[in-house]
C-alpha cells in the first residue's frame, strides 16, 4: 500500500549527485516563467471573496510598457489609444446590429419548451459522462457546456447560479466544491463568469480548478480580461456565446488535451527532442533574422504540442500555462495550415489586458513545425512574413527541417524515439521527469501527432465512462494513475516527498525534490532498493540527453 | 507589360464560406475541414490578363462578431473586397449591405466591389433570390457571382478574373493612388533569371521565358498617377 517517508530514500542519489551539481534538465537561465502552478492553485481555492475581486482589477499591462519602452512616438500611442477604443463595446454594439448572423442562435433557445429542458438532462448527450463542465455569466447565461446544447441547460445553469449566489449573498463566502458519493462538482467564480465541474474522475479538486482556470484562461485568451469585465459590466445579461462563437471550439480541444497530456497536470512544457546542434541553429536562424524588427516580443516555434524553441524579448518570458494555450490554439485551427495568418492573441499571464499580434505560419508544406511571431505592432504583417521565409529559408539550407522532421515522424535511429528501449531498465513501463528550474518536461512515451489525433476522434463519440478491461495500458492510462500521486506530492497541508506504492498491477513511485519531480511506473514486484538503482540510472540517463530531450539555453533579441 | 499590384479583402459572415472560396481558387481544392479563421489570412496571387498582369493582395478575414473590431486594420488601402454571402441566410445578405456602408464611409478611394453569393450548390434552401442580389449589387455598383466552393472552379475563377480586370480599368482611369502600376517589359521583375515561375493563377496560359541578360531585368518604374 502507498507509503511516504520524508527522508531515507533519496539519499543514495544524493551521494552520486553532489549539490553543486545541477539536475537534469536544468540551466541557470529559463526561458519559462517556473512558477509552481499547484502552489497557485491552492491559493486560488482559498482565497477569499474580496481578494478575488481586488485581484481581478489590479492587473499591469505588460503590453503597453513594452510599446512605452520602444519609445513610439506620442502619435502613434494615441493611435493606439483610438483603436482601443474602438474595441469597446459601443463599436461591438454597432456591429451586432449589423450583423445579424447570430440571431439564429436566439431563436433557436426560444423554441424550447420547459418540458423538453427537464427531460434535456437525462438524454444520452448528457448522462453518463465521465467529466461535465459548464461555464455560464454570473447572471446565469449559458456560455458553454462540454456535452450537449448549452441553449437547453438554461434551467441548470439558473440552479448553479443560484448555489453559488446564495453562498457568497447569505454566507459572505465561497462555494467551492460538492461531493457526492461518486462525483465532485467543482465549483470556480472568476470575474464575471462561473465555471463548474463535474466529474467522476480520479482528479482531485485542486486538478478540477486548474483545468476550470484554463478554461477561463481559454476564453480570456481570445478576448482579453478587460473586454470581458466590460462587457458584461454595461450589461450583465449579455449572452457571451456571441463574441466566442468559433471559439468553443477551442475550450474542447483544451479539455481533451489537459486530460490526456502531463504536462497540464505539472505545469511544465514538453520540448521536441532535437540534436543540440539543429536547436542551436533554428535559435540563431531565428536571432539573427529578427534582431532588427524592434516591436517583436517572442518568436516561438513548435511542433505536435512541442516546443522546439523561444526566443524572447529582453526580461521577459513565458508562463507554461501561455504556452498551452498557444499549443492548443494551433492544434486546433486547421485554418492555419493553409496561409499566413494575422491573429490578435491574448496571453493571460503575460498581460490579460490586452492583444499581441501574432504572425501564425508554418514553416514548410513539407514541414509541420508552426512559427508564430509576437508583437505588439499591429502593422507588422509585412516585415514579420519576409521575416518567416527569411527563417523557412536558412532552417532549409542548414538541414533543420530533416532534423525536425525526423523527431516528430520518431525515426527510429533517434534515442528519443523510444526511451526506455535506450535506457535498457527493462522493470520500468513509463516515467515523467519535470525539472523544476526550467518547467520542462519530459517522458517516456512523446505523444505523436497521430495519437493525439485518435484520442480525438475516440472522444468525440463518446467521453462515457466505460468500464474495460484493458490488456496495455497506453500513456493516457498511465498519467491517469499518476493523478492521485502528484495530488499528495503537491498536497498543501501534508505534502509528501516520496511516495512508493506496490499492488498487484505494478509499482509507482512519485518522488519530489527541490529540483525535479519524478514518476515512475514498474512492475508489480518490485523491490524498494532495486527501485533506487533504477532510478538512479534513469536520472543518469536524463542527465546525459539533457541536452537533447529539454531547452537549456534562454535566448533573447 | 503592364503590372498592376493591388489588395482586395474578404468580408463577409462566419460561415458563409469566404476561406472556402479563397482556398478553392488558390489552391484549387475544397477542404470540408476548415477551421474558423482567427484574425485574417494572408494569400498573394497573380492573375494573367490579355495584356496586363494583376498581383493581388488577398486578406480573408475572420467573420466572427468579435474580429469586427479589427476589419479596419484589413480593408484600409483595399482596392476591392469580395462581399461574400450565404444565398441559404438572409442575415449573412444583410450583413453585407452593413459592410458596403463600413467601407463606403471608412475607404476614401475608389474600390472595385463584387457581390458573391455562395453556396449556389444548396439550391433547395435558397433564401436569397437572385434578382434580389443583383439588384442590390447593381445599386453599390458591384458585380454580382453566385458560386460554389464545393463544385464550382469556373465560377470563383470568373469572380478573381472580373476583379482583376476592373482594376486594370480602374489603374487606367487614373483615380487610384494607392494602386500601384508600372510597366515591366519581361513580365515579373522578381523571378531570378534560370529560376522556372511557379505560377498560381494563370487563365491565359502563358509560358513565363526569364530574361537571360542582365540588361533585359526591368526594375518596373512607379508611375506616379496621382497628384
Amino acid at each position: 500500500m502507498a507509503s511516504s517517508s520524508k527522508d531515507s530514500f533519496p539519499t543514495t542519489s544524493n551521494q552520486e549527485n553532489p549539490p553543486d551539481e545541477l539536475e537534469p534538465g536544468a540551466c541557470y537561465e529559463s526561458i519559462l516563467n517556473p512558477t509552481d502552478s499547484f502552489e497557485e492553485f491552492a491559493s486560488e481555492m482559498s482565497s477569499s471573496l474580496q481578494e478575488r475581486n481586488i485581484l481581478l482589477n489590479t492587473k499591469s499591462s505588460t503590453i503597453h510598457e513594452i510599446q512605452s519602452e520602444i519609445g513610439e512616438s506620442l502619435k502613434e500611442n494615441t493611435q493606439i489609444k483610438s483603436t482601443k477604443s474602438t474595441d469597446d463595446l459601443q463599436g461591438k454594439e454597432e456591429s451586432m446590429t449589423a450583423s445579424t448572423s447570430n440571431s439564429n442562435l436566439i431563436d433557436q433557445s426560444e423554441d424550447d419548451t420547459d418540458n423538453e429542458k427537464d427531460d434535456y438532462l437525462q438524454s444520452p448527450e448528457l448522462v453518463n459522462k465521465e467529466k461535465h463542465v459548464f461555464i455560464l455569466s454570473s447572471a446565469g447565461k449559458p456560455i458553454y457546456s462540454r456535452y450537449g446544447n448549452e441553449d437547453k441547460l438554461a434551467g441548470l445553469c439558473g440552479v448553479i447560479q443560484a448555489l453559488v449566489s446564495v453562498v457568497e449573498e447569505q454566507n459572505q463566502d465561497i462555494l467551492r466544491s460538492i461531493t457526492t458519493k461518486d462525483c465532485k462538482a467543482v465549483f470556480l467564480v472568476k470575474g464575471p463568469l462561473i465555471l463548474v465541474a463535474v466529474s467522476k474522475s480520479n482528479e482531485s479538486e485542486t486538478q478540477l480548478v486548474l483545468q476550470l482556470t484554463y478554461a477561463f484562461n481559454q476564453i480570456v485568451s481570445v478576448l482579453t480580461l478587460t473586454q470581458l469585465n466590460r462587457i458584461f459590466e454595461q450589461r450583465r445579461n449579455y449572452d457571451l456565446r456571441r463574441l466566442l462563437s468559433g471559439a468553443e471550439r477551442l475550450i474542447d480541444h483544451l479539455l481533451i488535451f489537459m486530460e490526456k497530456d502531463p504536462a497540464f497536470l505539472l505545469g511544465a512544457v514538453r520540448c521536441l527532442p532535437l540534436p543540440e546542434k539543429a536547436r542551436e541553429n533554428i535559435t540563431s536562424a531565428i536571432q539573427s533574422t529578427c534582431s532588427k524588427i524592434r516591436d517583436l516580443v517572442f518568436a516561438i516555434m513548435l511542433a505536435g504540442n512541442q516546443l522546439i524553441t523561444l526566443v524572447r524579448m529582453k526580461k521577459y518570458t513565458l508562463h507554461p500555462s501561455d504556452i498551452h494555450l498557444l499549443f492548443n490554439l494551433v492544434r486546433s485551427s486547421e485554418s492555419f495550415k493553409t496561409a499566413e495568418s494575422w491573429t490578435p492573441i491574448c496571453l493571460p499571464k503575460f498581460d490579460s489586458t490586452g492583444f499581441l499580434h501574432g504572425h501564425v505560419s508554418y514553416i514548410s508544406e513539407d514541414c509541420q513545425a508552426c512559427l508564430l511571431l509576437l508583437t505588439v505592432q499591429r502593422d507588422a504583417f509585412f516585415p514579420l512574413s519576409q521575416a518567416k521565409h527569411t527563417i523557412a529559408e536558412k532552417l532549409r539550407r542548414s538541414n533543420c527541417l530533416v532534423a525536425i522532421n525526423d523527431a516528430l515522424n520518431r525515426n527510429e535511429e533517434l534515442p528519443t524515439t523510444n526511451p526506455l528501449k535506450h535506457i535498457g531498465i527493462p522493470e520500468i513501463r513509463h516515467f515523467m521527469y519535470k525539472c523544476k528550474s526550467t518547467a520542462q518536461l519530459f517522458t517516456s512515451d512523446p505523444i505523436s501527432l497521430d495519437k493525439l489525433q485518435d484520442y480525438r476522434i475516440r472522444h468525440k463519440e463518446g467521453g462515457d465512462i466505460c468500464e474495460k478491461k484493458v490488456e496495455k495500458l497506453s500513456d493516457i492510462d498511465y498519467v491517469r494513475n499518476y493523478r492521485q500521486f502528484c495530488a499528495q506530492i503537491h498536497c498543501m497541508s501534508t505534502p509528501a516527498k516520496l511516495i512508493f506504492r506496490s499492488n498487484s498491477h505494478d509499482t509507482i513511485l512519485a518522488w519530489i525534490t527541490h529540483g525535479f519531480e519524478l514518476y515512475v511506473t514498474f512492475d508489480p514486484l518490485m523491490e524498494k532498493d532495486q527501485a533506487i538503482r533504477a532510478v538512479d540510472r534513469l536520472l543518469k540517463w536524463i542527465k546525459r540527453e539533457e541536452q537533447r530531450i529539454f531547452i537549456m539555453h534562454a535566448p533573447t533579441f | 507589360m503592364k503590372v498592376i499590384e493591388a489588395k482586395i479583402v474578404v468580408l463577409g459572415s462566419q460561415g458563409v464560406g469566404k476561406t472556402s472560396l479563397v482556398v478553392r481558387y488558390i489552391g484549387k481544392m475544397f477542404s470540408k475541414h476548415i477551421s474558423p479563421t482567427i484574425g485574417a489570412s494572408f494569400f498573394t496571387c497573380n492573375i494573367n490578363l490579355d495584356n496586363a498582369r494583376v498581383k493581388l493582395q488577398v486578406w480573408d478575414t475572420a467573420g466572427q462578431e468579435r474580429f469586427r473590431s479589427m476589419a479596419p486594420m484589413y480593408y484600409r488601402n483595399a482596392n476591392a473586397a469580395l462581399l461574400v454571402f450565404d444565398i441559404t441566410s438572409v442575415s449573412s445578405f444583410t450583413a453585407i449591405k452593413g459592410w458596403v456602408k463600413e467601407l463606403q464611409s471608412n475607404v476614401p478611394e475608389a474600390m472595385v466591389l463584387s457581390v458573391v453569393g455562395n453556396k449556389s450548390d444548396l439550391e433547395q434552401y435558397r433564401a436569397v433570390t437572385v434578382s434580389e442580389a443583383t439588384q442590390f449589387a447593381a445599386s453599390i455598383g458591384a458585380h454580382y457571382c453566385e458560386t460554389s466552393a464545393l463544385h464550382d472552379q469556373q465560377g470563383i475563377d470568373q469572380v478573381f478574373l472580373n476583379t482583376a480586370s476592373a482594376l486594370l480599368r480602374l489603374s487606367s482611369s487614373n483615380t487610384m493612388s494607392s494602386l500601384r502600376a508600372y510597366d515591366s517589359s519581361d513580365g515579373d521583375d522578381k523571378i531570378p533569371t534560370g529560376c522556372p515561375t511557379e505560377e498560381d493563377a494563370t487563365h491565359t496560359g502563358k509560358v513565363e521565358l526569364p530574361s537571360w541578360s542582365i540588361d533585359n531585368i526591368a526594375h518596373g518604374d512607379v508611375q506616379k498617377n496621382c497628384c
